[in-house]
């Protein structure tokens, strides 16, 4: 099993970002998804600045794709999507449009959770499109999994292992909602929320998190202590979602695990929230074992 | 413009055809379809006749098999496919890429079209559906401003259908594990969204509290109407302020844009609500089959009547009705 970076799903400024991957050079990752995955509105890096950085991972002997935009609304946003694919690097698709796009092109791809692949079949068709890999929906469970890859796919299976869970994406803008402000006049404050902004029942209980159009879990999902499992089913990837902080000794720490060092446990105070893994077991993901 | 209208029993759906549904979508008793709800849906019995007495008054009878297939469920959904073929069904609705494939493999010749479960917005995404199943029609996610439906409407490769009337999803359709994050069971894969069994009303003094799964979802004060605990819809905190975070309780009405999808082309209205009892559904249809006759009499001049309207205010979650993300004031 190696390790993933999935996107940064947060709007960090321009230099935290740079910074960031600088630093992801010298982590155990293989693998690093790069791009804006949730709102086109936010420009801090364009292509160029993302193919720069993606030079330089690749360097750095990262296997670098590109991640598409997960809803796509407007025609600008189709036109990005088609300059992504004519890039010449490879690109998770987190949409139809960007299947579409590599498979007109014979751009192999990686399918991203959000392309809703439950099952063998539905995976097949996207096999014979160029898909080489995939990303299982987060709410599949172990034994949903493992029914799927337990006849070998043929492609490679990446599990969102760690980080807080992208749970749903709307037309509207819950950051600019929650500061009062329309969508279209937005002040870029989510950037004000480099783990996403907080949303509490009115009991005060840490319930989900609004990352502008995107909703995740409060809590972080942690598979570690599934590691062997993971490993026996024959996942291939075990992917890393960033957090603003703490990623230098969550990666490590995966990948002692991975190196079978089964004591190995994330600190509590590394997550951003309470972990949980409920979907891998078949249960409300918002629920733990431990 | 056909209007498409919602049975969730047989009942219902004599109900919408008598009211002048073009069309009536229903799906069988089990997690294929995404409004899987205790005591609702159709046997294959009942299908046969649902289906013999729409088009004995020439109505035409779709059926959804919109989920995504279980692992182990393959077959049962294939045999859903099977089914809707044999029991007379006109067109399938679907959303899974591996059961468009079995359909357009197994029964070429009965029409597909893409569910709003499988999110597409683009003519790329709706390209990639028509090229490798056929599907004839796609219905669009309640995600896109007027706007973008044009633009869309004038590039597609297939027949589109908008949401026209009911309950609004506010998340991108296919996309949302709220529910199952909260509960253990989703729109995706269950067919459900925050499902009644893990509903608890809670009175303490004069407010009462509305639970999902234990989260508590909203609390109404003794001159509030209680809305049923639907997670996006409740109220919560963000930053300190108690507020509908994500959307307050209301109906999807788009009766004003109604001379503007006509003039871009849009195949068909699609009315929400197969958990709506046969009264909601005659009264709804009653409305919308007007409101059609009304703007294919006079396009220019349409003027919708205000006695519907108050019947659709009337029916409303909330008695609130919005363009949704038709309107961009909305997003």
């Amino acid at each position: 099993m190696r390790i993933s970076l999935g996107p940064v799903l947060y709007f960090w400024p321009r230099d935290k970002v740079f910074d960031f991957y600088r630093q992801a050079a010298d982590w155990p990752v293989e693998r690093i998804y790069l791009g804006e995955t949730v709102c086109s509105k936010r420009r801090e890096l364009q292509l160029d600045d993302w193919l720069e950085i993606g030079a330089e991972l690749t360097e750095a002997g990262k296997e670098v794709l590109l991640s598409s935009l997960t809803l796509i609304e407007a025609r600008s946003e189709a036109g990005v999507l088609k300059r992504l694919c004519d890039s010449g690097v490879r690109i998770e698709a987190n949409d139809y449009s960007a299947v579409a796009m590599a498979e007109e092109r014979g751009l192999p791809f990686v399918g991203g959770h959000s392309l809703n692949l439950y099952n063998r079949p539905a995976i097949d068709v996207l096999k014979r499109a160029g898909m080489f890999a995939w990303v299982p929906p987060l709410e599949m469970n172990r034994e949903q999994l493992a029914q799927v890859i337990e006849i070998d796919p043929g492609i490679e299976t990446e599990v969102f292992a760690f980080g807080r869970m992208p749970l749903a994406w709307s037309a509207r803008c819950f950051a600019a909602r929650a500061h009062n402000r329309p969508k279209d006049d937005c002040g870029f404050v989510c950037m004000d929320y480099p783990d996403g902004l907080s949303l509490k029942t009115q009991e005060e209980e840490d319930f989900l998190v609004i990352n502008g159009i995107q909703t995740q879990s409060h809590q972080c999902l942690n598979l570690i202590q599934h590691l062997p499992e993971l490993n026996r089913m024959g996942v291939n990837w075990i992917r890393l979602s960033p957090q603003s902080r703490y990623m230098n000794e969550i990666v490590k720490c995966w990948q002692q695990a991975i190196d079978g060092d089964i004591t190995m446990k994330l600190e509590t105070q590394w997550l951003p929230g309470a972990p949980v893994d409920g979907y891998w077991r078949g249960m409300p993901g918002m629920t733990a074992s431990l | 413009m056909d209007l498409v209208c919602p049975a969730g029993s047989l009942p219902a759906l004599k109900a919408a055809v008598n009211a002048g549904a073009d069309v009536v979508y229903l799906g069988l008793k089990d997690a294929t379809n995404a409004r899987h709800f205790a005591g609702l849906n159709f046997t294959p019995k009942r299908i046969r006749e649902a289906v013999a007495y729409a088009h004995a008054r020439g109505s035409k009878v779709y059926m959804a098999i919109n989920t995504y297939a279980d692992p182990a469920g393959v077959a049962r959904w294939r045999n859903a496919v099977d089914q809707a073929a044999d029991l007379g069904a006109d067109t399938l609705i679907l959303a899974d890429t591996g059961v468009l494939d079995y359909a357009a493999r197994k029964h070429p010749d009965l029409p597909r079209h893409l569910s709003v479960q499988a999110s597409a917005t683009t003519r790329q995404a709706l390209d990639f559906y028509h090229r490798h199943f056929g599907i004839r029609r796609a219905v669009l996610p309640r995600v896109l401003a007027v706007q973008q439906v044009r633009a869309l409407a004038a590039d597609t490769p297939v027949e589109l259908e908008v949401f026209a009337f009911g309950s609004l999803c506010i998340m991108a359709e296919g996309r949302c594990q709220l529910s199952s994050h909260v509960t253990g069971q989703s729109p995706n894969m269950a067919g459900v969204c925050s499902p009644a069994a893990h509903v608890r009303w809670q009175e303490e003094g004069d407010i009462l509290k509305s639970r999902l799964n234990e989260k508590l979802i909203d609390r109404f004060e003794k001159q509030e109407r209680a809305g049923y605990p639907t997670l996006c819809k409740g109220r919560f905190l963000t930053n300190g302020q108690r507020h509908h975070a994500l959307e307050a309780p209301t109906s999807l009405n788009t009766t004003e844009l109604l001379p503007e999808l006509k003039a871009m082309g849009i195949a068909a209205v699609k009315i929400e609500g197969r958990q709506r009892s046969p009264a909601y559904v005659q009264a709804v249809t009653r409305v919308w089959r007007e409101l059609l006759d009304s703007l294919d009499r006079n396009p220019e001049g349409f003027k919708p009547a205000p006695e519907g309207q108050k019947t659709l205010s009337r029916l409303s979650e909330g008695s609130q009705t919005t363009l949704g993300a038709y309107a961009r004031t909305w997003q």
